[in-house]
């Protein structure tokens, strides 16, 4: 309407699709390996840390976030942190309880 | 300038054909328009079953022990009331209503940003009340856990819990739709030259309310699927015999339900602070402290849900934590207040009845609002929590909150959606009986529930019979108000005078165009220069 | 846009950028919706670490890495039947899509297996076998349903959604100008993935 985007017009090729797939395959293959190791405490965290980086990559390419216009990146960044506070809230009372 | 809007011919939005006949005209219509009126159609019907409940239920407490039902009836009656006044009144509230309605022209757009999937919404709103009403006359009888479905009684109740439970998913569903239509609507719509900061500000609050409607629903959705998933397949994540744990449904169930209250209370705010400005025909002050005021409730009321939870054994540090994020939620809403009173300092105030609803929700509000603050301390809560001094305390903040200014919307607009005035007089007359019933019924309330009366029961000790009776003929006047303004509503809408297009001087964009509005609401588009409340002062920079 | 019909029901006008953001919007109610879920994991993993950790053996890695696998090759294929819309390559994206579908359906496949394995061994809620076992693991398996379940709910629809785009494109009314629908199923099939790619961790990768 008043504003349009030229991201709008960007196209991924097919190649970067293929790339990111195998670097998330390759992820999926270190997260599996590595949790064979007994890593005791911080094995989650590296679990969901890995998660969240192939997340990253499914969110900005394979959803195209990161060539799209702003406002989706604040849309996200509010219901990410919604989402997290929740979290931390809710576990202020199981932790503690 | 209104004067030659008026002559010039034009089809409205009532009178437009469609490809559809008859009543589907009207619901297959992706008129935003006719969806809102639709949706007041619905929205009075289960008003006036909600009111019958309430009605019965004082009925019953009338007398000690039982007066008119037994104790089960009783309890399907106070679950029945609560979940049609939730989930098919006041949550759909103004942002169904006037929200479809208005939001379009005060932008000015000719739509909502996706016309089909509004009237889904409708759809789905009709049938989740279809469902509700179903449920009531099957096998093991009407749901009777309180509107709260609490765990573990919901799992294990034999009453019919999953089918109530069903219409309140898909209601939610509705609302989710709703809400993300209106986000993308002002975000996308609006007329050229309106900045965010040109919006009016029933505009904002409608704005800030569809994200949570859009944030904060799923999560009584997926809490609501849980619980019949537990019925039907014990998973036991909420049933404590098989290690699950109640509180977390607490902790799900009030994630949605306590910004529900700002689903229900913003978009009141929003109408109050249109309102205010068209009768003491003034800017509003502080625009933009009342814009992110909205803003600011919806997002600190995402964080205090467990204050609902203070007696239940959470955590001591999170009943700190909360009861501090519930204190501060009152600034922003005190700076509504203060900005409310000083718009209406020195102006030329016109008493209509709309601006009569809105004192008298200043009025009633701050007493829900007050009474709140003792709910939300620690020492005092564990005192009366679940007497009766709740149910008044929410009563007041709904009823005396929401349900009016949905009644002075209903006044304020109801000449732009129908074309047509109602008799000012009588609805003064409601008003005055809406007040003193009002009072009556729940005022007593409080102090039945200082006293010890618990909530929830269909009987009483003695001592609280004299109480018991001023609050039963309270309900009497109170009813006797709405059933008035209603019918003197409904004989404007059919009979009333001719309205024309801006019969209050109101200064938003629905008041440049004609009364009903034509099928497209503006012929051209217009283009926006100032702010929405120019009434000739200097403008706020 | 100024000239308007009479007929008001005809108006619609197109923005794809509207459409976007929209499909947005519904994608957080989807995150929310799980959100709850994950929450309730969190809060009982906490309370039964040690249950969690014994119950987790018995779930399959093997199938777990072959399904996430199944996934992240059909998240790749809708994105790349995208592009081939927009290049104008209709077959091409025709045969990614149902490619996609077909993968979507190997993965309920498989997820019908291994949920049949564990019927066999007496492992589903309400079993004698779970009841005699610790609470922390009756309740592991009572997520492991429930959010593995409303996954494959998902799943089920998106193929449902991604037959639809099929049709679509065969009949033209997707194409290379205006494939705002294709793309929005395509967000709503990478929102499954991503869900799948935090499921996997939490519940197979547990040892
Ligand atoms: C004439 C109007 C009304 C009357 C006479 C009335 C009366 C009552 C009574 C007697 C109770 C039950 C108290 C108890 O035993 O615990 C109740 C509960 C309730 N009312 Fe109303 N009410 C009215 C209007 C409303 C409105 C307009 C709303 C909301 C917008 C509302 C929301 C509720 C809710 C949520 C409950 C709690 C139900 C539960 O305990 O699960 N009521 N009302
Ligand atoms: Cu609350």
């Amino acid at each position: 309407m008043t504003n349009e985007h030229s991201e709008k017009e960007h196209i991924i090729g097919y190649g970067t699709y293929v790339l990111i797939w195998l670097v998330l395959i390759g992820l999926t293959v270190t997260t599996v390996s590595i949790s064979g190791i007994n890593l005791g405490n911080i094995a989650l965290a590296v679990a969901l840390l890995i998660a969240a980086l192939k997340s990253a990559f499914v969110i900005n390419i394979f959803m195209h976030i990161k060539f799209e216009d702003k406002i989706f990146k604040v849309f996200i960044a509010v219901a990410l942190m919604t989402l997290l506070s929740v979290f931390v809230l809710t576990a202020f009372d199981v932790f503690f309880r | 300038m209104s004067e030659n809007i008026e002559s010039k011919p034009y089809i409205s939005y009532l009178q437009a054909e469609s490809k559809h006949k008859g009543i589907f005209k009207w619901i297959l219509s992706t008129d935003h328009k006719r969806i809102g009126i639709m949706y007041m159609m619905g929205m009075m019907a289960f008003l006036l079953v909600g009111i019958s409940l309430g009605f019965m239920m004082k009925l019953e407490m009338l007398t000690p022990g039982k007066t008119i039902m037994d104790a089960q009836t009783y309890n399907a009656f106070f679950t029945l009331h609560g979940v049609i006044m939730i989930f098919l009144f006041i949550i759909p509230g103004l942002p169904a209503v006037f929200g479809n309605f208005m939001l379009p022209l005060q932008i000015g757009a000719r739509d909502v940003a996706f016309p089909r999937l509004n009237l889904l919404s409708w759809w789905l709103y009709v049938i989740g009340g279809l469902f509700a009403i179903v449920s009531l006359f099957l096998q093991g009888g009407p749901i009777d856990t309180g509107w709260t479905f609490y765990v573990p009684y919901s799992i294990r109740t034999g009453t019919n819990v999953s089918l109530p439970l069903f219409a309140a998913f898909i209601l939610g569903f509705s609302s989710i739709l709703t809400g993300l239509n209106f986000v993308t609507t002002v975000h996308r719509l609006r007329a050229p030259g309106m900045t965010f900061f040109k919006m009016p500000l029933f505009v904002w609050a409608i704005y800030s309310t569809a994200w949570i409607q859009v944030i904060a629903t799923p999560v009584v959705g997926i809490t609501i699927i849980l619980v019949i998933v537990e019925r039907a397949f014990s998973l036991g994540i909420f049933d404590p015999a098989l290690g699950g744990d109640p509180l977390l449904f607490q902790h799900l169930f009030w994630i949605y339900s306590h910004p529900a209250v700002y689903i229900m209370i913003l978009p009141a705010m929003g109408a109050v602070s249109e309102i205010i400005p068209t009768f003491s025909k003034r800017t509003i002050f502080g625009y933009k402290a009342i814009a992110f005021s909205s803003l600011a409730i919806a997002f600190i009321g995402y964080f205090v849900w467990a204050h609902h939870m203070f007696t239940t054994g959470i955590s001591e540090v999170s009943r700190f934590i909360f009861s501090l994020l519930t204190f501060l939620v009152a600034i922003p809403s005190g700076v509504k207040v203060f900005n409310w009173v000083a718009t209406l300092y020195k102006g030329s105030i016109t008493p209509g009845p709309p601006l009569l609803f809105v004192m008298m929700f200043i009025f009633l509000f701050s007493i829900g609002g007050l009474t709140g603050l003792i709910l939300g301390s620690l020492a005092t809560d564990v005192h009366v929590h679940d007497t009766y001094f709740v149910v008044a305390h929410f009563h007041y903040v709904m009823f005396g909150g929401t349900v009016m200014i949905f009644f002075a919307a209903l006044h304020y607009w109801l000449p732009k959606m129908f074309g047509r005035m109602y008799n000012e007089k009588v609805a003064k007359w409601s008003i005055a009986l809406i007040f003193v019933g009002f009072n009556m019924l729940y005022f007593t309330m409080f102090i039945l529930g200082y006293e010890g009366m618990p909530r929830r029961y269909w009987d009483y000790l003695p001592q609280f019979q004299t109480l018991q009776i001023i609050s039963t003929v309270g309900s009497w006047i109170l009813i006797s108000g709405i059933l008035l303004m209603i019918g003197n509503l409904n004989r404007g809408i059919k009979r009333g005078a001719k309205a024309v297009a801006n019969p209050w001087g109101g200064k938003t964009l629905e008041w440049t165009i004609p009364s009903p509005p034509p099928v497209h609401n503006f012929d051209v588009i217009p283009v926006i220069t100032h702010g929405p409340y120019n009434y000739g002062e200097e403008e706020e920079k | 846009m100024n000239n308007h019909s009479e007929n008001f029901e005809e108006h619609v006008h197109r923005d794809d950028f509207g459409a976007k953001m929209g499909m947005w919007l519904f994608l957080f109610t989807e995150l929310l919706l799980f959100g709850g879920l994950f929450l309730l994991y969190m809060a009982y993993r906490l309370q039964y670490s040690h249950e969690f950790h014994i119950a987790a053996r018995e779930l399959n890695i093997g199938i777990g890495t072959f399904n996430t696998i199944i996934l992240l090759t059909s998240s790749m294929t809708m994105a790349l039947s995208i592009t081939a819309m927009r290049l104008e390559r209709k077959t091409l994206s025709l045969f990614l899509l149902a490619s996609t579908i077909l993968l979507a359906f190997g993965f309920l496949v498989n997820k019908f297996f291994e949920w049949s394995a564990k019927f066999g061994h007496g492992l589903y809620p309400g079993s004698d076998v779970l009841l005699d076992k610790p609470r922390g693991e009756y309740l592991f398996y009572g997520m492991y349903y429930a959010m593995t379940g409303l996954h494959a709910i998902h799943v089920i629809v998106g193929m449902i959604i991604l037959t639809f785009m099929f049709v679509f494109i065969s009949r033209n009314s997707i194409t290379s100008t205006n494939y705002i629908k294709l793309e929005n199923s395509g967000l709503y099939w990478h929102l499954v993935d991503l869900i799948w790619i935090f499921l996997f961790p939490l519940f197979y990768l547990m040892r």
